[in-house]
């Protein structure tokens, strides 16, 4: 006879549970396998860009050649392959260093983005005979590939060779401040209000709803309410960090509420119970008890929120901050660009010496946003309390 | 939501008495996105070599641009618009609408429009009316008009290849296209009896041509991928990709420098900016930056623009502008009808 215990059907099901995890398995793959390759197709095409080529070439200084410094180079040998932004530069070079003057010595110049894209072994628009004589200065090591102090010092320029990330970096940084300032105090204390002390009633229930909702609204609609609200009523200047800024906090409001709504339901209700039998009003109760539990899931949700108006162009479309400006910002209201608008630009540049820069550009965004949500998961780990 | 209101509303208040309307020091720009890469290398040059800060210039399109400009004198509006096409009339009737009156206009060279595809292919011939054929919504066959049939080159003419038609282009919003459609279908179908003689610029909806982004480099990108199609851009693009793709010859002429700018390639058009005269007294950098833009270092033949695209004038018009921007000459009806920006 056969086994009492046999099931006949337990080898099918078992296979079927194996599948499952297979198919589950090519899940995570896939996406993996998406991830590396954008990553590493990046790094491919970005990596060059943290090296720029210098030419040593002979520059002539006297009188006249300060004032017109685009003679400073012989035009015919070597104007080709000296970058037009550090000749333009020369003038404020003299000031720091007037011992150049009246001299005619081989200098170290910043080169131009051809000669740069040839020393990386890229498409360039050079002739042979400039190709030759590149190839010849190699060789008596007067071409050099320094580590690209300009990306991450400068502004956006149209010369290739000249343009940098920095003014981006701190016009993100300085919209994610005002983004900061407004969204979450605001977020935290709806969510508070909601989830603590307001009355469960057709009304809030309403506002709910509609909150959910505001999460899921494209992103633009808050750039048009921006530049209705705050640009053509208020007259915020537009194209700076405290119009972006508000215009982002207006997008992250929904989501730090949500998360700060979840946070704070999450958090067991017999420890509200005990404090009411301890005869605590509810503002002490929020305030020493339910608040410092759920502070580790508010944090990241706002993180998490931040995160994402970080990389959000299309609402800044709308306020003007997709634009040509070069120069870092000092205050909140000079007209600055972002990250994402800056590798946007860059990536519509018909100059092929920008690809590597966009490449770039996303790289250090991808960076910046990598330990933003490391700091996310790191405020969990330390202040999640068990009990 | 009222909770949010309230918020925004005291977070804007807030902001309002930070920022008292002041007379601004930077030059706010708008406005086309193929004159932008050569108006903000000239704002890099000025906030580079003068004192004043970099003017600030946005690629809102051409149509964008203007209705932006001509929105009021207000110090909040733009101070100086480009566009890759004279003003139009309906334009010109809203600045006047919103009292700004003293315009001058300026015009700074031309630009190609590149019908190309990937260099794998051999070289193909075009004449305008092919091309129309074979992107216009509707085609007249047999002295009527019907919508278009066409799948293949070989189709429309015998001669052309035996080729899907696939044409990657810009969308509606591009000032790219307005030129395409000016010059290439409006232009022709103006002549041809099957439209009635009129002008007619629908392009085609069926999937043929394949509106692809304000982006220029996506269509290089398609066009190598994808060696049965072509696309239409700006020369620049051509010129900075010429190891990928290949311009082909319209009306037997290919666009280089010289062809486009004598004319005698016919899909080539002119570029200007607008400049709002009763700004230049309050922002101090708008004389310099114009000055700048109109010199002979920028515009000529020997001209930095030159190096990253732009198509310079022949000398005698390029003197003429000059000296009509360096006057400020006001803008005038006449000159927009007559589509120019000099007397």
């Amino acid at each position: 006879m056969d086994n009492y215990f046999h099931i006949p059907q337990l080898a099918k099901r078992k296979a079927k549970a194996k599948r499952f995890k297979y198919i589950a398995m090519m899940a995570l793959v896939a996406s993996v396998a998406f991830l590396a390759f954008f990553l590493s197709d990046m790094i491919i095409k970005g990596h060059g860009a943290f090296t720029q080529t210098y030419v040593k070439v002979p520059v002539l200084i006297n009188e006249k050649t300060a004032k017109f410094t685009h003679l400073a180079v012989d035009r015919k040998e070597y104007g080709f392959m000296v970058s037009r932004a550090w000749l333009r530069g020369l003038k404020n070079t003299l000031k720091d260093t007037p011992e150049w003057m009246n001299t005619n010595k081989e200098r170290w110049t910043l080169a131009n983005s051809n000669v740069d894209q040839f020393i990386k072994g890229k498409y360039n628009r050079l002739k042979p005979e400039q190709i030759k004589k590149i190839e010849q200065m190699q060789k008596d090591g007067k071409v050099e590939r320094r580590f690209n102090n300009i990306f991450f010092e400068k502004g956006d320029s149209k010369i290739p060779e000249f343009s940098g990330f920095m003014a981006s970096i701190v016009g993100t940084i300085m919209t994610m401040i005002i983004t900061m300032l407004i969204a979450v105090p605001l977020g935290v204390m709806t969510a508070i209000y909601l989830e603590e002390f307001a009355k469960d009633n057709k009304f809030t229930q309403i506002i709910e709803v509609n909150i959910n909702n505001l999460a899921a609204i494209p992103s633009i609609l808050f750039g048009l309410l921006g530049l209705a609200i705050f640009i053509n009523f208020f007259g915020v200047p537009r194209s700076s960090p405290l119009v972006g800024g508000m215009t982002l906090a207006l997008m992250s409001l929904p989501v730090i509420i949500v998360s700060s709504k979840a946070a704070l339901k999450s958090v067991p209700d017999s420890i509200r119970q005990a404090g009411f039998a301890l005869g605590l009003t509810k503002w002490q109760i929020v305030r020493d008890h339910v608040l410092p539990l759920a502070m580790p899931g508010m944090l990241t949700g706002a993180i998490i929120a931040l995160a994402q108006a970080m990389g959000e162009t299309a609402p800044l479309i709308m306020v003007g901050m997709i634009a040509f400006i070069p120069d870092i910002s000092t205050s909140f209201l000079d007209a600055t660009t972002v990250m994402p608008a800056q590798i946007f630009t860059w990536s519509g540049m018909p100059e092929r010496a920008y690809i590597e820069r966009t490449a770039a550009g996303i790289l250090v965004l991808l960076g910046i946003l990598i330990s933003l949500n490391a700091i996310a998961i790191y405020l969990r780990k330390k202040y999640t309390k068990t009990w | 939501m009222n909770l949010l209101k309230k918020a925004v509303l005291t977070a804007s208040v807030l902001a309002l008495s930070v920022s008292a309307s002041q007379a601004r020091e930077q030059i706010k720009i708008v406005g086309s996105s193929t004159v932008y890469p050569f108006s903000s290398y000239v704002a890099e040059e000025l906030g580079a070599t003068t004192s004043f800060p970099t003017p600030v210039v946005e690629s809102t399109g051409s149509g964008g641009g203007m209705k932006l400009f001509c929105a009021g004198n207000g110090m909040n509006t733009p101070d100086i618009t480009n566009a890759s096409r004279p003003m139009k009339e309906k334009e010109w009737n809203l600045c006047q609408k919103n009292g700004v009156t003293d315009i001058t206009g300026a015009m700074i060279g031309y630009d190609g429009i590149a019908f190309a595809q990937s260099s794998s292919n051999n070289d193909v011939q075009f004449t305008r009316t092919q091309i129309l054929l074979a992107v216009a919504a509707k085609v007249p066959v047999n002295g009527k008009l019907v919508t278009n049939p066409y799948k293949k080159w070989s189709d429309i003419d015998a001669s052309l290849p035996n080729r899907e038609i696939i044409i990657y282009g810009p969308p509606t919003s591009s000032g790219t296209r307005d030129a395409f459609e000016e010059l290439v279908m409006e232009k022709m179908t103006k002549k041809m009896a099957g439209y009635g003689k009129k002008k007619y610029h629908t392009i085609r909806q069926d999937g043929v041509y394949i509106p692809s982004g304000e982006n220029d480099n996506l269509i290089v990108q398609k066009l190598e991928r994808n060696k049965d199609a072509f696309g239409i851009f700006g020369y620049s693009y051509l010129a900075e990709n010429s190891d990928k793709i290949k311009a082909s010859k319209i009306d037997g002429k290919l666009p280089t420098p010289s062809t486009i700018a004598d004319g005698s390639y016919p899909v080539s058009r002119s570029l200007f900016f607008y400049v709002k005269k009763s700004h230049i007294s309050k922002v101090k950098a708008m004389q310099p930056y114009i000055d700048m833009f109109m010199s002979e270092m920028m515009i000529s033949e020997d001209g930095v623009l030159k190096t990253i695209g732009l198509i310079p004038m022949a000398t005698d018009l390029r003197n003429k502008v000059q000296s009509s921007v360096k006057s400020l000459t006001p803008l005038t009806e006449e000159m927009v009808k007559a589509r120019t920006v000099i007397k």
